[in-house]
C-alpha cells in the first residue's frame, strides 16, 4: 500500500507538468483552433533559459525560473507574431505542420546552446524527500503539485475575473462576434502564445528538476497530447484532470506492469499514456470534457 | 462513347468520358509523356548518387501518395503513416529473410511475393485502426494516429525476432523478381548497368503503376465518395456515401501504398532499424503532402522529390552559394548540419505561408500567368 501511494505521488508530481503543457495546448487551441506542435521546442527553450540563468550565472533559482517563464513568453510571442498570424483562416492542418517546422527550427538553436552533455537546471530540491507515516514523497514532487495547483487557480481566476479572460473566452467562443464586440482578437492570439510559453516553460523546469536536460527531453511534451485529448481538447479544467492521469497511469504502470502485466513488453509505461487515450477515446469521443461538435449540414 | 476533339479548342469536352480522362488535355498527354521519358531516360545521365537518390525519391513518394489519399482525398487527417510503412518493411524484410538465420524469422520469398504482402499487412492494420476514424474527426484523430506511432515503436521494439531490435535492426527485403536481382551490378539486354541505375528504374516502374492507379482510383466512385467524405461527411452520408465503408477503405488503400512504399524504401536503404519509424517521419510525409499539394497524385511526387532531396541540397549549400553559407556559419553562428536542419524547417514554414496550395499551386499560378498571356487574365 505504501508503495502504492508513493507511486500515485510520483504520478501526480509528473502528472502535474503534463497538466501545464496541456494546459497550454488548450489555451493555444481555444483560442486559435489550432494544435501548436511547437510546445516542446518552447518547453525546452524554458529549461534552457534556466540553465543559462540558474546554473551558468549563478543567479537565485526562482528568479530565473519566473525570468525564463517571461523570456519564453516572448519567443512564444515572435512565433505567433511572425509565422501564425500570416496564417489566420488557412487550414487547420497547414497550420499545424508549421509549428511543427517552427519546432525543428527552434530545437536546432537549443541542442546548439545544450551539446551534447546532460546540463542541471540547480533546482533546490535534487532527489530529497520528505516522509509522511511511512510514505516517502519526493521534495520535487511536491513542488510540481503545489506550483501547478497555485498556477492553475491563478489561470482560472485570470479567465472567470480579468478584462483579458473575458476576451480570451469571447474570442473562443466566437472570434467574429467578439471582434465585432470590440474585443481585438489579434492581442487573444498574442496573448494565448505567450501564456502557453510561460506554462511551457514552468513544465520544463520541472521536467528537468531532480533530472537534467538534454537533447532528448522535448519528447517529454508529447506526452501532453494525450493528455489533452483524454480531457478533451476545448477544456482547461480537462487538460488538468487529463494531465494527472496520464501521469498516475504512467507511474502506476511502471511501477506495477513489469511484476503483473509482463507480456505487454518492457518499458510499457513510456506508451501507457496513448492506450489510456485510445481507450478513452472509444468511449469518449470528444474527451471527458470536451465540448460534442454539433453539426450543420 | 468518346468523340473527336476539335483542334485548337483543348478545354471544350464534348462528353463526359472525354472530360473525365486521365490526360484530359492534349498538354497534358504531351506534357506527362515527357516527363516520363526524360526520367527514363535518367540512368544514363544522373550520376548514381543523384540515382540512388531519386530511387529513395520515387519510392516515398509512393507513400506520399497513399497518404495523399486518405488525408487528401478523403480528408481524414493521419499521423500514423510511420506505422504503415515501418509494417510494410518488416513484413517484407521477414517474407524475404534467410530462413537459416538463427537470431530473426525469415522466409526467402521472392519479391513478387513480399512487394505485394507487405502492402496488405499493412492495409490490414489499416482497417483495424478504422473504426478510430469512423468515430473520430479533425484534430482528435491526427492525435490518435499520432499515438499509433508511439505504440508502432514499442511494438516494433518488443518484435525483435522481426525487427532486429532498437539500434540493431535487421537487412530489409531484397529486389529480386524470379531470380533476376535489380540491387547488384549486371547487365540487361547487353547493356552494364550499375546498382542505383537497375533501382532508379525499378522504382520508377513501380511509381508509374502507383501514380497511375491513384488517380484512377479519385476520378472513380469511390474517389467521388472520398471527396464528398472530405467536403462534409454528413452530407455525404445523406447521399448515400456509406461512411463506415469508405472511411475503412481509405485507410486501407492508403495503408496498402504506405506498406509497399515502407518495403521499397527498406529495399533503396539497405538496412531497417525500429527506431527510424517515428514520429518525425510521419511528419515528413505530412509534410510532402502539404508541400506537393493537397488531393493532387502529381503534387504528392513533387513533394516526395522535394522533401528527399532538400537535405542534398542544403547540404550543398555551401558549395554552390559560399557568400550565404558565409555570413551563416562563418561566425561560428551555426555549422552546416545545423544549417541544414533549420532550413529543412524554415522551408516548411516559409513554403506553406507564402503558397499553401503547395508546388502544385505554383504550377498552377505559372499556367494560369501564361494561358491569358499577355493579359492578366
Amino acid at each position: 500500500m505504501t508503495r502504492f501511494i508513493e507511486l500515485v505521488f510520483q504520478g501526480l508530481g509528473t502528472g502535474s507538468y503534463y497538466a501545464l503543457l496541456a494546459v497550454g495546448f488548450v489555451i493555444i487551441y481555444k483560442a486559435t483552433r489550432i494544435i501548436s506542435f511547437a510546445q516542446p521546442a518552447l518547453m525546452v527553450t524554458g529549461a534552457c533559459f534556466v540553465v543559462a540563468f540558474a546554473t551558468d550565472r549563478g543567479w537565485n533559482f526562482y528568479l530565473a525560473v519566473l525570468l525564463a517563464m517571461g523570456c519564453t513568453a516572448v519567443v512564444a510571442l515572435i512565433i505567433e507574431r511572425v509565422a501564425l498570424r500570416p496564417m489566420v483562416g488557412k487550414p487547420v492542418f497547414v497550420v499545424a505542420i508549421i509549428t511543427i517546422g517552427i519546432d525543428v527550427a527552434i530545437r536546432v538553436f537549443v541542442n546548439r546552446f545544450l551539446g551534447a552533455d546532460v546540463r542541471s537546471i540547480s533546482d533546490p530540491w535534487k532527489l530529497g524527500g520528505v516522509s509522511v507515516g511511512g510514505v516517502r514523497i519526493q521534495q520535487r514532487h511536491l513542488a510540481m503539485m503545489i506550483a501547478t495547483a497555485v498556477v492553475v487557480t491563478a489561470l482560472f481566476a485570470f479567465f472567470k475575473y480579468s478584462r483579458a479572460g473575458l476576451a480570451m473566452r469571447a474570442t473562443a467562443a466566437d472570434q467574429e462576434t467578439a471582434l465585432s464586440n470590440g474585443v481585438s482578437v489579434g492581442t487573444v492570439f498574442a496573448l494565448s502564445w505567450a501564456l502557453a510559453g510561460a506554462l511551457a516553460a514552468l513544465a520544463g523546469t520541472f521536467v528537468a528538476a531532480g533530472a537534467n536536460v538534454n537533447q532528448e527531453t522535448w519528447t517529454v511534451a508529447l506526452k501532453a497530447l494525450p493528455a489533452i485529448i483524454v480531457g478533451g481538447l476545448d477544456s482547461v479544467g480537462g487538460a488538468v484532470v487529463g494531465g494527472l492521469l496520464i501521469g498516475v497511469v504512467e507511474s502506476l504502470m511502471g511501477g506495477y506492469q513489469a511484476e503483473h502485466l509482463p507480456w505487454l513488453g518492457s518499458n510499457f509505461d513510456i506508451v501507457s499514456p496513448y492506450v489510456v487515450m485510445l481507450v478513452v477515446l472509444l468511449v469518449r469521443p470528444y474527451g471527458l470534457f470536451g465540448t460534442p461538435e454539433i453539426e450543420r449540414v | 462513347m468518346a468523340t473527336r476533339r476539335l483542334r485548337g479548342r483543348p478545354e471544350l469536352y464534348t462528353s463526359y468520358e472525354s472530360d473525365s480522362a486521365l490526360l484530359n488535355t492534349p498538354a497534358k498527354k504531351v506534357g506527362v509523356a515527357a516527363i516520363v521519358a526524360f526520367a527514363g531516360f535518367g540512368p544514363f545521365f544522373f550520376t548514381d548518387d543523384i540515382l540512388s537518390l531519386l530511387a529513395t525519391a520515387f519510392a516515398a513518394a509512393i507513400g506520399a501518395i497513399g497518404l495523399n489519399l486518405v488525408t487528401g482525398y478523403a480528408g481524414q487527417v493521419s499521423l500514423g503513416h510511420a506505422f504503415f510503412l515501418g509494417l510494410g518493411a518488416f513484413t517484407a524484410a521477414t517474407l524475404n529473410g534467410d530462413p537459416d538465420d538463427a537470431r530473426l524469422v525469415g522466409y526467402g520469398l521472392d519479391m513478387l511475393v513480399w512487394l505485394p504482402a507487405a502492402g496488405i499487412v499493412a492495409a490490414l492494420a489499416g482497417l483495424i485502426v478504422s473504426p478510430a476514424a469512423v468515430r473520430l474527426r479533425g484534430l482528435y484523430l491526427a492525435i490518435v494516429t499520432l499515438g499509433l506511432v508511439f505504440l508502432g515503436l514499442h511494438i516494433f521494439r518488443e518484435a525483435d525476432k522481426i525487427t532486429g531490435g532498437i539500434g540493431v535492426g535487421r537487412a530489409a527485403g531484397r529486389a529480386e523478381i524470379l531470380g533476376y536481382r535489380f540491387d547488384i551490378a549486371g547487365s540487361f539486354l547487353g547493356l552494364d548497368f550499375t546498382e542505383p541505375q537497375k533501382l532508379y528504374v525499378l522504382m520508377l516502374g513501380l511509381l508509374v503503376v502507383a501514380a497511375v492507379a491513384g488517380r484512377n482510383l479519385a476520378r472513380s466512385k469511390i474517389g467521388r465518395a472520398f471527396a464528398a467524405v472530405r467536403d462534409r461527411d454528413i452530407a455525404a452520408e445523406a447521399i448515400g456515401v456509406d461512411l463506415v465503408r469508405t472511411k475503412a477503405l481509405a485507410f486501407m488503400i492508403s495503408s496498402f501504398y504506405a506498406g509497399v512504399a515502407g518495403a521499397l524504401l527498406a529495399t533503396v536503404i539497405g538496412v531497417i532499424e525500429p527506431g527510424g519509424y517515428n514520429l518525425l517521419l510521419s511528419v515528413e510525409y505530412i509534410a510532402m503532402v502539404l508541400i506537393g499539394g493537397v488531393a493532387t497524385i502529381s503534387g504528392s511526387i513533387l513533394g516526395a522529390l522535394f522533401i528527399t532531396l532538400l537535405p542534398r541540397f542544403t547540404q550543398d549549400l555551401p558549395q554552390n552559394f559560399p557568400l550565404l553559407a558565409d555570413l551563416l556559419t562563418g561566425y561560428g553562428f551555426l555549422s552546416v548540419d545545423q544549417l541544414r536542419q533549420v532550413l529543412y524547417g524554415v522551408l516548411i514554414v516559409a513554403f506553406l505561408v507564402f503558397e499553401p496550395r503547395g508546388l502544385y499551386g505554383l504550377w498552377i499560378r505559372f499556367r494560369n500567368y501564361w494561358k491569358g498571356w499577355p493579359f492578366s487574365y
